[in-house]
């Protein structure tokens, strides 16, 4: 298949790339562009592991295909991080111990994102519910549950001072 | 939430994380050293590599269970553009068969066909479309023979053999062990129960799958980068099979992304360093998909588990009398190591004075059997804990009182007649649960339910033991640099698959040279430049390298100290302390660096090393010197008590779990966040393992090798787990610690089936208890209105 010219924002930056259409977005991040951060488990939907930020909304990267994301905003793990800063989410997930294997982890933290940005201040059953598309082999979930949970909380107490 | 408020400056995360400005403490929840890379995405797992000019390898496989391979025909690959080459067996200089104890497994077929995941030809492709593409392109002949599928039927004589020159028909491994009066005491017993378990094959799913890289380095020696449990024993296996000098091949394990047992052992090394060896050069990666994972991955053995269990009239347990066989696939793997600590774990962590337990780990052409989390325990903790229960409800006693009257203490002997010389906390373990909340308020619990839900409770008590048994040697080499800038260098000898032992490595090493984790570096496993330390699995990895790396270290501080007392006239190392950075004077006050110190030593001074080997049982329990070999018996033992709370759904079926405990003596804890992390993570397996995971095979072939029919538990369908270590010190272990990576994932099957009969007064012998067997076990039960366990 010949190639097409795509343009969208990548982790805050306009880029342009030539992917076949059908190239797998997955595989456009991972081995187009070198970001490995988006990982891929099982290829089908399945597990979570490859989640991206498609305009802020978490999508699963080994489903999308590279001229599904002309003139989008994507954001992978890798561009959590800004001005030398990482992000809340990630420092909670540290501090409570929500990683072990650390393969499931960059999709857990943006399917968080995601779900975090529609309930501001979920409860424990609705951060099960939000990432039940997320698998986990390593940590049972409840210290990602920890995570998430603190990072929701630090956010209400900042606003609130 | 602000976007300015989202972001947190690196530079605090990294305090955060390392703690750069304190030594890490034992007994301290020091934050993961991987952590901050991980959540940032820049680790870099064995799949992540995508080099220059690198060639794609991937493997075609049988497809079919049992079959004499016929023909391999490759000529339509061949005109693929972008196909490269394709090897078979002919191509391997070696012996073509890899294994961990019994080398029975062949790289690429090379007379027949075993199991549907056997590997017949390696393909080389440009890139990842071109490589499916090939693989497509290539078709096999075979002549079919009739498939082995049932473990006791391929005991029978007359039935097909899977490997014709083995010299017990279809049986890999048996043993048998006879205690006091075998199962001639049933007659003394007032109570006696029997009942037949069976468990599922069980699937590791790692995130990652199998993948790794390869290539040849300047000198011409073999170099793979490989997700793997085991590089030094990879290193022999992938040498012997290619027929190489095990010196011309280098092994190099990252961060895995999950092993679990699956990595235990060689998977992908062998076919990425033939493709190494074929690429001109190019280096050579490869990946399985994860069907590919499912097909050719080892799985946990089923088990079928027959068992008696008699007591007195007092409940004291009196006499067991177990059959056992193990589904091992077509190839030993692990299988018979399996079979024996099976064995050894069958009659739980109780007294019993007469046992008689015989086992069977026998070949099929079904999937491969291997190492799980848990290692053969999982399976036998489930019927015992199981009959247990029968046993206490038959005799009206109790479950918690019927295991806190049998349950081992120091100095008893287990059920193959091991005296227990080691720490044995398992009636802290029960006492503390039976304190708990969760317990005490059970009936509270139960009885504040919704119409058509039951709820229940269940116990498990658990033992697994540490190590590799009497005869392997379980050692592990620690080598501890002071860098010629004067920080420390740590030379990791056990890969870190997840379970998170760098950072036990790190807070050991900054704990005994007082040094801040930012002055310590740590090196992943690499046979080039770490010690050969043994694999990552047997909840050893702490253990023993803990025990060896404490030596290291305490040797490379006295010979800074000496050094330092030299240097600043001090009359003897006590009047010296290590500081971060340096070494202080306790009389003067005066530092010096370490880098200073550094310059004093000379390169060989600046590294000690320093060997551990874990102590084994001296009695003999028994004169099979293949047990033995396997592994039987162990002499360190973990425990745990665990309580599961259901809730059974009476109109479909489904069981909940609600709340879970674990109490678990698994010595002293050097890191309480990372100990909870392996309960957690184990308890989480084993609720799979109850509920819903089964690898489905029929005739030889998978059902479901896919994530969406294979189901994994979701953060739904694990609950809130309450998690207390009973921390009793193990003379023997580092600061005290004993394992705890495989304990907690044998409780839920039987706490969880146990805690639906409570409900239900049903008891599901099969598992995993899928809504579809307990709502039919509910209504056969409402049919005949009694229970439906198998009493005798």
């Amino acid at each position: 298949m010949s190639t097409l010219r795509i343009t969208f924002r990548l982790n805050r930056k306009e880029i342009q790339i030539e992917a076949a259409p059908d190239r797998r977005v997955s595989d456009v991040l991972r081995e187009d562009l070198g970001l490995t951060g988006t990982k891929e488990s099982c290829g089908a939907g399945d597990c979570g592991a490859c989640t991206i930020l498609v305009d802020g909304e978490s999508r699963l990267s080994c489903l999308m295909l590279a001229a599904q994301i002309q003139g989008h905003e994507i954001t992978t793990i890798e561009g959590l991080a800004k001005d030398q800063r990482v992000h809340l989410l990630q420092k909670t997930f540290v501090e409570h111990g929500a990683i072990q294997c650390g393969f499931c982890t960059p999709g857990i933290v943006l399917a968080s994102l995601d779900l975090l940005k529609r309930n501001p201040n979920p409860t424990r059953a609705q951060i099960r519910e939000g990432l039940v598309g997320n698998l986990c082999r390593c940590t049972g979930y409840q210290k990602i549950v920890d995570a998430v949970q603190a990072a929701a909380v630090s956010v209400q107490e900042e606003e609130s001072l | 939430m602000k976007e300015s408020e989202r972001h947190t400056p690196i530079t605090d995360l990294l305090l955060a994380q390392r703690t750069h400005n304190r030594i890490l403490s034992i007994g301290t929840s020091a934050p993961r050293v991987d952590a901050y890379d991980k959540v940032t995405g820049r680790v870099e797992y064995a799949s992540d590599y995508y080099g220059n000019n690198v060639v794609w390898a991937g493997v075609k496989r049988a497809g079919v269970p049992h079959a004499r391979l016929k023909t391999i025909d490759s000529s339509r690959a061949e005109k693929h553009p972008g196909f490269i080459c394709v090897l078979t067996h002919e191509n391997v200089s070696g012996t073509n068969r890899q294994g961990v104890v019994k080398k029975d497994q062949p790289v690429l077929v090379d007379d027949k066909v075993r199991y549907c995941g056997d590997a017949i030809a390696l393909v080389l492709a440009e890139n990842k479309t071109a490589l499916k593409e090939s693989l497509d392109l290539i078709t096999l002949d075979f002549i079919s023979l009739p498939p082995v599928l049932d473990v006791e039927k391929a005991m029978e004589s007359g039935s097909p053999l899977v490997h014709d020159n083995n010299s017990d028909g279809n049986i890999l491994l048996k043993g048998e062990l006879r205690i006091g009066l075998g199962s001639a005491a049933e007659e003394e017993c007032d109570f006696l129960v029997e009942a037949c378990f069976e468990t599922q094959r069980q699937e590791h799913a790692y995130l990652e799958t199998e993948a790794g890289w390869a290539y040849m380095d300047e000198d011409g020696r073999l170099v793979i980068v490989c997700s793997t449990q085991t590089p030094f024993r990879d290193r022999m296996e992938v040498a012997e099979s290619l027929g190489l000098d095990t010196g011309r091949v280098r092994i190099i394990a990252p961060y895995t992304g999950g092993a679990f047992g699956g990595k235990d052992g060689v998977t992908l090394q062998s076919f990425l360093g033939l493709a190494a060896l074929n690429t001109k050069g190019r280096p050579v990666k490869m990946c399985w998909d994860r069907e590919e994972s499912f097909l050719a991955g080892t799985k946990r053995h089923p088990a079928r588990m027959y068992y008696r269990l008699g007591a007195k009239k007092d409940g004291s347990l009196h006499c067991l009398d177990v059959r056992l066989y193990l589904d091992t696939g077509p190839y030993d793997h692990l299988g018979g190591v399996v079979l024996a600590q099976a064995l050894e774990h069958a009659g739980g962590p109780y007294r019993i004075p007469n046992v008689v337990l015989r086992g069977w780990c026998v070949y099929t052409n079904n999937p491969i059997g291997g190492a799980f989390r848990g290692f053969g325990v999982t399976q036998v903790t489930a019927a015992i804990e199981q009959i247990m229960d029968m046993l206490a409800d038959r005799m009206d006693m109790d479950p918690l009182e019927l295991r806190l009257k049998n349950a081992l203490k120091r100095g008893d002997k287990n059920c193959v007649g091991k005296t227990l010389v080691s720490s044995t906390g398992m009636i802290d373990c029960l006492e503390i649960l039976s304190k708990h909340s969760v317990w005490t308020e059970r009936e509270t619990w139960k009885r504040s339910g919704v119409p058509f839900r039951q709820r229940g409770v269940g116990l498990a008590a658990v033992m697994q033991g540490l190590g590799y048994g009497p005869v392997v040697p379980d050692y592990a080499n620690a080598k501890v640099e002071l860098t010629s800038e004067g920080n420390i260098r740590v030379y990791c000898g056990v890969v870190d698959m997840g379970q998170g032992n760098d950072t036990a490595n790190l807070q050991i090493v900054s704990h005994i040279l007082g040094q801040n984790p930012d002055r310590i570096e740590l090196v992943q496993p690499d046979t080039d430049r770490t010690l050969p330390s043994g694999s990552a699995s047997a909840s050893r990895c702490t253990y023993t390298f803990g025990n060896a790396l404490i030596g290291a270290a305490t040797t490379l501080m006295d010979r800074i100290l000496k050094r330092a007392a030299d240097f600043m006239m001090a009359a003897r190392n006590e009047e010296l302390v290590l500081v971060p950075g340096g070494v202080r004077c306790l009389l003067t006050g005066h530092e010096i660096p370490l880098s200073k110190i550094a310059k004093l030593l000379s390169h060989d001074e600046r590294v000690a090393t320093h060997h551990f080997r874990a102590p084994v049982a001296t009695e003999v329990i028994t004169t099979d010197q293949n047990l033995r070999l396997h592994g039987l018996p162990h002499t360190i033992f973990s425990y745990a008590a665990h309580l599961a709370c259901v809730e059974v759904d009476e109109l479909t079926g489904k069981v909940e779990i609600k709340r879970y405990l674990a109490v678990s003596d698994c010595g002293k804890v050097l890191n309480p966040q990372i100990f909870e992390q392996q309960i957690h993570g184990g308890i989480a397996q084993g609720i799979g393992y109850a509920l819903s995971e089964d690898l489905e095979v029929l005739e030889g072939r998978m059902l479901n090798s896919n994530l969406s029919t294979y189901l994994l538990p979701t953060a739904e369908d694990v609950p809130e787990i309450y998690s207390v270590a009973v921390e009793i010190y193990e003379p023997t272990g580092p600061f005290g610690l004993k394992g705890v990576g495989e304990i907690s994932t044998n409780g839920p099957l039987p706490a969880v089936s146990n805690a639906v009969a409570d409900a239900c007064g049903i008891r599901v012998h099969q598992s995993p208890l899928t809504p579809e067997r307990v709502l039919g076990a509910i209504l056969k039960n409402r049919g005949r209105g009694e229970h439906v366990e198998d009493h005798v």
